[in-house]
């Protein structure tokens, strides 16, 4: 454990120092789209890898947040930094309702109702135009030109998102989270009021995932419903992030976001520009690939499964006893 | 003061009368034994009590209070606690594990959970076995382990749903002493159970039913004895044949 504590340290402090050292602002701004999976991960994972309730709709949250930022400019005038303290908490209203309606369902049948839920949301951004501005999106001069102020930020939430899952799990609501997921009928049982503790754990996922969804809008500068409520970029990839670093891992959706966001980035920029433009369309296939790849032999993500993976590599020194 | 009492019980599902206008009544302090063939309604009548199922009719009243309606979570916090026939364990978490989460129900801390939870362990026999992961307990631990974490609410009756089912010899002479020792502890017990040398003994009274019906009640020898439970477990020939 204490080992652990000294590596994450490490990986703080190098992360702290990077933007110092490495000036390009192409490679910040990888960074900090990473430090926004890794709340969104964390979030993703901590209601269905930790709680078991897998959320196909995590795009509700990250949107309903990165709106509630871009409306306080557009119709109140207001600085979108409001939103980086109200996004969450709209996020968490809105979290309110989706699990009166989903939590009814068990299951796979939740997945579904947050899976339809998603869309919802994105048809209603598309079509209340009068409050979103629809399909238009809504655009914001961002308040720094230097990355550095968005870096520690992200930074700095990524790192209280991961630091406020660790605790919860360490505590009763933890123990909660993982008895409802093993058994939601053994934990009613246990005295485990599983609607409730369900919900709770949806309202701190929905809170984080809302402020990275502030946290975008105020960064990017623009968005539009089929960016921010996207089932394939946000909901899919917050399962992808969860799933290939770890679920039920701490530190597995932070692993999970710097594979996918740099497989997505290789993928996007065509291999740095080294390979022919069209294969850029190729990262569906090659994310699906990759999704079966983990659930076929490492079901329990890179971080999960991390003592397999020496082992491959280090024959030796995983040996020692 | 009534301590447990299920008056006139009735649930049918859809056509299906599964427990038909039964009543009993468990006194604070004893192991009542709930007996019946297969089907006759023993488990659904446990489902009514701790209300994974809503009543058709009829009333359960807790210490004085009637407990219908209630949520499954509120009848444990009230001090009911049940394990299941089909276990359920926590498959990937320790057996501690198991147990703590449990021990939350009356505690808020970690620390006073895991020492709740060790101290149930230590009366389970379980202590042995605490950083396992629960799934990897064979039958008669996973049974103990249901136990220990219905032990671990602080329950004032504890239903057992055939703890012995499938257990070796050997292991039911345990599972005999353990919840011998549970009712030592202060626990009044309601049990359903298929092993007669266990409900025999263990039992100080015992409540038969047969198709969703009350067929006898009283002592262990009354109820062994009683012509419409032999007939219920041997079979209307062997009553006659005796008569010979």
């Amino acid at each position: 454990m204490k080992k652990g504590n000294l590596t994450v340290g490490i990986f703080a402090l190098l992360l702290l120092l990077f933007p110092l050292v490495v000036r390009s602002s192409y490679y910040q701004h990888l960074l900090i789209i990473i430090f926004i999976w890794v709340i969104i991960g964390s979030s993703w994972n901590l209601l269905a890898g930790y709680a078991g309730q897998v959320s196909f709709g995590h795009a509700i949250f990250f949107g309903v947040g990165a709106y509630t930022a871009g409306i306080l400019v557009t119709k109140l005038g207001v600085s979108a930094w409001w939103g980086m303290l109200l996004g969450g908490f709209i996020a968490m209203a809105v979290a309110l309702f989706v699990g009166w309606v989903c939590f009814r369902l068990r299951g796979p049948y939740f997945a579904l109702a947050t899976l339809a839920g998603g869309e919802i949301f994105r048809l209603i951004a598309i079509n209340w135009e009068s409050l979103t501005e629809g399909m238009v999106g809504i655009l914001i001069i961002p308040t720094f030109k230097s990355k550095l102020p968005y870096y520690y930020l992200s930074f700095g939430l990524a790192a209280a998102c991961i630091l406020a899952i660790h605790l919860i799990m360490r505590s009763k609501w933890g123990y909660y989270f993982v008895s409802i997921r093993e058994d939601q009928d053994a934990a009613e049982s246990m005295g485990i009021n599983t609607n409730r503790y369900k919900n709770i754990a949806l309202l701190v996922s929905a809170f984080f995932t809302g402020l990275a969804g502030a946290f975008y809008m105020n960064y990017m500068g623009f968005i539009d419903p089929d960016v921010v409520f996207s089932l394939h970029y946000i909901s899919i990839m917050a399962i992808l992030v969860g799933i290939v670093g770890g679920v039920a891992t701490i530190m597995g959706p932070a692993v999970g976001a710097v594979v996918m966001v740099g497989l997505q980035e290789t993928f996007r920029s065509s291999f740095f520009g080294l390979a022919p433009q069209w294969v850029s369309e190729g990262h569906a296939i090659v994310f699906g690939l990759l999704v079966i790849f983990v659930i076929m032999f490492m079901a329990n993500g890179i971080v999960g499964d991390w003592n397999k993976i020496s082992r491959l590599f280090w024959r030796r020194k995983a040996v020692r006893t | 003061m009534t301590f447990f009492a299920v008056k006139n019980l009735t649930k049918s599902f859809g056509g299906l009368l599964a427990v038909n206008n039964v009543s009993f009544q468990v006194n604070e302090g004893e192991i009542f034994g709930l007996i019946g063939p297969n089907g006759s309604g023993k488990t659904t009548t446990f489902n009514c009590i701790n209300q994974f199922f809503p009543l058709t009719s009829g009333d359960i009243i807790f210490q004085d209070q009637s407990i219908k309606g209630m949520k499954t979570h509120q009848i444990c916090q009230l001090g009911i606690g049940r394990t299941f026939q089909v276990v359920k364990p926590l498959g990937r978490l320790s057996v501690l594990d198991n147990v703590t989460a449990s021990a939350f129900c009356r505690v808020n801390s970690i620390k006073e959970a895991r020492d709740v939870a060790e101290e149930v362990l230590e009366f389970t026999n379980l202590y042995g076995e605490k950083d396992k992961l629960a799934k990897s307990l064979p039958i008669g631990g996973r049974k103990r382990l249901e136990i220990a974490r219905a032990l671990a609410t602080r329950p004032k009756l504890l239903l057992l749903d055939e703890t012995a089912a499938g257990l070796t010899p050997t292991e039911v002479d345990e599972a005999i002493e353990l919840i011998k020792k549970i009712r030592d502890s202060g626990v009044s017990i309601l049990i359903i159970e298929h092993i007669m040398k266990l409900i025999m003994t263990i039992s100080d009274r015992i409540h038969a039913i047969n198709f969703g019906q009350t067929i006898a009640e009283g002592t262990p020898a009354e109820v062994a004895n009683n012509p419409a439970v032999i007939e219920a477990y041997l079979g209307e020939e062997y009553v006659k044949g005796q008569g010979h």
